[in-house]
């Protein structure tokens, strides 16, 4: 159980009634109409009626005119994973309306643009027809922006209807135009002068409002992009190279946001202590990261599935000429350009084995907002001192959808640079080292960054078979042994990995194991198993190569579900690689349609597979 | 120039870094006898030993073949990374931002730059990175054996190759186009000029790319071939004799007033192009585009200072670093206060 649902089961219910803060709306609108703007302020009006809410964008890889979608889902106890089922639609859209129509639950309610001509046939939901037209051309707004407003006239409508606080309305959108007045104030006439209307002119019907409750309080709205960037930033970031792609453009330009306002360096004042360079493509992008990683710098790309195959190249040699950098992968549906704004977990075991020969990365797996802050900062003490590309893979739900998290923490370690050599230590040691030299007997070696002047302090770096010494050889001892070091260190990274997240209930004999941003979903599913008496633990994988508490959360029960999203199961496919003798017991749940997980899906595959 | 007396008596010739030429020399080269490579690198040990340059403060790129094994050959107190085929330019991008007292040298190829690179080199080239950018051009993949190169001009015959039938790509050309601001040709068997253009490329404030004919002498060194020696001897016409001035020297003028031209660089170096049979400015974009396409037409080598600007800002110049370098900056200058964390969630919703 969740911290979130904890507190929730403490608080004192609000109301037994069914359809009191818990629902969700779909929002049926035209791709490039500014319903992002309505759609974001509803669910921030939400969050600061105190109620757990999640929203998630399901758009279509256009800038304007395909229809898209926007789902909210309000609940109680803080289950925050999308659903099947939406109980209000709002119908923007002619091109969808009559599959919009088809898709409310019974008992729902349809609110719907009157100008859409459409017959409504079903007498099981209650339609509300909302005078968009009409309300948008008595507002202020000029008719240039006639089109963008309108889609405030939903956003008073289900106001009035639901019960959603006008000056929350107000907060959010005060927000969201970053104060300034003109747009606040049009927007928001739009919003009043529609819930006006609804107040005089619709008769509430249908069972589902909203109330005030006190859960959101401890929580900020944020999204993974804006949380990796700014975990990058007090992770001391110093270099940026990336090139556009979705999901991932966000978490660079978010980069480009702060950095210049919380990165002013405190010694020489007004100068800045980060650069950041827009790549021509990927393979450019990784390229800098690794040469400015080589030379010392904490480098970072971030990137999306495509932009990832581009990489491969210098994602392998980092590996083998042991260049710390960072990467982002923000995962959208794959294989080829797929579906570029859908989400998926289809990246994983490509990243792991990416580079040609014996390669094996290191990949975190952030869950949350929150992580995706963590991992920001923590990616690079990694990358620094086991002297290796750290990959995160985060996805485009997690990426770009708002979600109520925690506050950011403060990183509570110091940085930690790795086993790096300044001029004053080579001095000290007489100019006696080698690049490659395993003095520690952990595998990892020391290293010099240009500029180092030290007259012994150089060294030539290259993808070619080098020795200890970092002089080319094409000996095959020396070959073997470089490789089986290499080796021994991704081992010696095993301990500075960030452990599983591990949920237990007492008796469970079945295990789940998922990682990334399914979480909200089997919380859920497991909440329900618990109403079926099945009990079950759960582990949150959050790195590989993976901790010791991954084989024993495995061996510990009879059988453990492997759930995720992508076709092939390949956190199964790693798990059976990494514990073949525990392998029988694994048992792959892996779906992939390019939506967000639902707690449905997860319970009825699991169940079809324990029957 | 000084002398130095070693501990066994012997006399050194040193520089003014108090240097002597064996401290700027690299690994015996593995490169065939006589490739035109091994001229260069030794043109640039010559170069880097005159100009009094700290090896520590140079670091060499290089990307995939025979040119690209070459870093290897010189100033081995330098930092040097063998990167990627036709990948060097980002790697020295990322890896120059670190330090800006580092001169970068890359040393690549006509098959690294001008097929499989062509992106990264033209991307470099217009965000101009400060650093030597010497291609070493032959007309042919040397590693591999002999194929064909995109510079190879159309008609060249190679042993189990046949006739290539595609445009030649010009090097020189497509920096120009792609508004590099010091764009030289040069060839490996003239290797006074080479030298000079490398020092006159060490000062300059940018992207200096330096297109050097220089022969493989294994795969395309037939006298009728474009990139060979004696192709090169026979076709060389030098648009000026070329001659660097260090800043602290005074310029000797021998000419006569108005015949030569002084290029003044941003260290306060000047470049004296000596006019030879022919008026040529360098600071003029119009007069090399228009110099290359005689070049074409006339099927010579015209070698020298094609064009130079010193005006234009470097990538790094652009980023407003403070003046120490960016991997020496500690913790307290890389990661936020703490009160701003607070500040920071604020700003979220």
């Amino acid at each position: 159980m969740s911290a979130l649902q904890t507190h929730l089961k403490e608080e004192t219910q609000l109301d037994v009634d069914h359809g009191v803060n818990n629902f969700s709306i779909t929002v049926a609108t035209i791709n490039g109409s500014g319903s992002q703007t309505s759609n974001l302020t509803m669910l921030r009006a939400l969050f600061k009626m105190g109620i757990p809410v999640s929203g998630k964008n399901l758009f279509p890889s256009n800038i304007q005119g395909l229809p898209t979608w926007y789902t909210i889902r309000v609940s109680k106890d803080g289950f925050l994973a999308r659903r099947e089922e939406h109980e209000i639609v709002v119908a923007m859209n002619p091109a969808t309306f009559i599959e919009d129509l088809a898709g409310v639950q019974p008992g729902g309610a349809f609110f719907f643009a009157d100008d859409i001509r459409y017959p409504i046939h079903r007498d099981d939901v209650i339609a509300y027809p909302m005078p968009v037209k009409q309300i948008t051309k008595n507002s202020d707004a000029p008719s240039s922006l006639r089109d963008y407003v309108s889609n405030m006239v939903y956003v008073g409508v289900l106001a009035q209807i639901l019960g959603i606080d006008l000056d929350k309305i107000y907060q959010a959108l005060n927000f969201h135009f970053k104060g300034k007045t003109k747009p606040i104030d049009l927007n928001f006439g739009v919003v009043r002068a529609s819930a006006e209307w609804a107040a005089t002119n619709l008769e509430k019907r249908d069972p589902y409002r909203v109330e005030f409750m006190h859960a959101t309080h401890d929580y900020i709205m944020a999204d993974g992009n804006t949380a990796a960037a700014l975990g990058s930033i007090y992770g001391g970031v110093q270099f940026v190279s990336w090139y556009p792609i979705t999901p991932a453009s966000s978490l660079a330009e978010s980069l480009q946001e702060y950095l210049p306002i919380l990165r002013k360096d405190p010694e020489e004042e007004g100068k800045n202590t980060f650069a950041v360079v827009q790549a021509e493509d990927e393979l450019a992008a990784i390229g800098m990261a690794v040469g400015a990683g080589w030379s010392g710098l904490r480098a970072m790309t971030s990137t999306s599935g495509p932009g990832l195959s581009l990489m491969t190249e210098y994602a392998g040699m980092a590996y083998f000429a042991e260049v710390p950098l960072v990467v982002w992968d923000v995962q959208r549906v794959g294989p080829s350009t797929g579906l570029p704004t859908r989400t998926a977990q289809g990246d994983l075991t490509f990243t792991y084995f990416m580079g040609h020969g014996d390669t094996q990365q290191i990949i975190l797996l952030p869950g949350s907002v929150n992580e995706c802050f963590e991992f920001g900062w923590r990616a690079f003490d990694i990358a620094e001192r086991v002297q290796m590309p750290v990959f995160i893979l985060s996805d485009l739900d997690l990426g770009m959808n708002n979600w109520m998290t925690p506050p950011f923490k403060y990183p509570e370690k110091p940085m930690d640079r790795g086993k790096i050599l300044w001029e004053e230590d080579l001095e000290k040691m007489n100019g006696n080292w080698g690049r490659y030299r395993d003095i520690d007997q952990d595998a990892i070696p020391y290293r010099t960054v240009p500029g180092n002047q030290h007259s012994k302090a150089a060294y030539f770096a290259r993808g070619t078979g080098h020795t200890p010494d970092a002089q080319y050889s094409e000996d095959p001892g020396v070959w073997h042994d470089n490789l089986e070091r290499l080796k021994r260190k991704y081992e010696a990274a095993r301990q500075y990995m960030p452990e599983p997240i591990i949920e237990k209930s007492p008796g469970a004999e079945i295990g789940i194991i998922s990682f990334g941003s399914t979480e909200p979903a089997i919380a859920e599913a497991r909440h329900q198993f618990v109403e079926a008496n099945i009990a079950t633990d759960f582990l949150r994988v959050r790195a590989i190569p993976f901790t010791t508490d991954v084989e024993v959360f495995i061996r510990d029960h009879r059988a453990v579900y492997v759930v995720e999203m992508n076709r092939d199961g390949q956190m199964n496919q790693l798990l059976s690689v990494e514990y073949p003798h525990l392998a029988n017991k694994l048992v792959s749940i892996a779906f992939t349609d390019g939506l967000p997980l639902t707690a449905q899906r997860v319970c009825e595959m699991i169940l079809s597979q324990e029957e | 120039m000084a002398d130095q007396i070693t501990a066994t008596g012997t006399r050194l010739q040193v520089n003014l870094a108090g240097l002597t030429k064996s401290d700027y020399r690299g690994n015996p080269s593995t490169l065939c006898q006589g490739c035109g490579h091994n001229s260069i690198a030794s043109q640039i040990i010559t170069a880097a030993y005159e100009l009094d340059i700290i090896p520590e403060k140079v670091v060499k790129f290089s990307g995939i073949g025979c040119s690209s094994k070459s870093p290897f050959y010189f100033l081995n107190r330098s930092f040097g990374f063998n990167g990627l085929h036709g990948r060097m330019p980002s790697l020295a991008t990322g890896a120059l931002f670190a330090d800006y007292n580092l001169h970068g040298v890359g040393v690549s190829g006509d098959g690294d730059s001008a097929s499989i690179g062509m992106g990264q080199f033209k991307h470099v080239v217009r965000r101009n990175l400060r650093m030597v950018y010497i291609i070493e051009n032959n007309g042919v993949y040397g590693l591999t054996k002999g194929q064909f190169s995109a510079t190879a001009e159309v008609g060249l015959t190679l042993k189990s190759q046949g006739t290539n039938q595609y445009m030649p790509v010009d090097i020189a050309w497509e920096a120009l186009v792609g508004h590099a601001t010091f764009v030289a040709r040069s060839f490996a068997g003239d290797p006074k000029q080479v030298k000079e253009l490398i020092k006159a490329a060490m000062s300059h404030d940018g992207i200096a790319v330096l297109d050097i004919i220089s022969p493989c002498v294994t795969f395309n060194n037939q006298d009728a071939a474009m990139h060979s020696y004696q192709w090169g001897k026979n076709h060389e016409i030098a648009l000026h004799e070329l001659a660097y001035v260090p800043p602290a020297e005074e310029i000797m003028v021998e000419y006569e007033q108005g015949e030569d031209i002084e290029v003044t660089m941003h260290d306060g170096s000047v470049i004296v192009l000596k006019k030879l049979d022919r008026d040529y400015d360098p600071t003029d974009r119009a007069e090399a585009i228009r110099i290359l396409e005689e070049a074409n037409r006339c099927q010579c080598l015209i070698t020298g200072l094609i064009y130079i600007d010193t005006s234009q800002p470097s990538l790094v110049d652009l980023y407003n670093l403070p003046k120490t370098p960016l991997n020496r900056l500690t913790e307290h200058r890389l990661r936020p206060a703490r009160e701003t964390m607070q500040q920071v969630n604020d700003l979220m919703f």
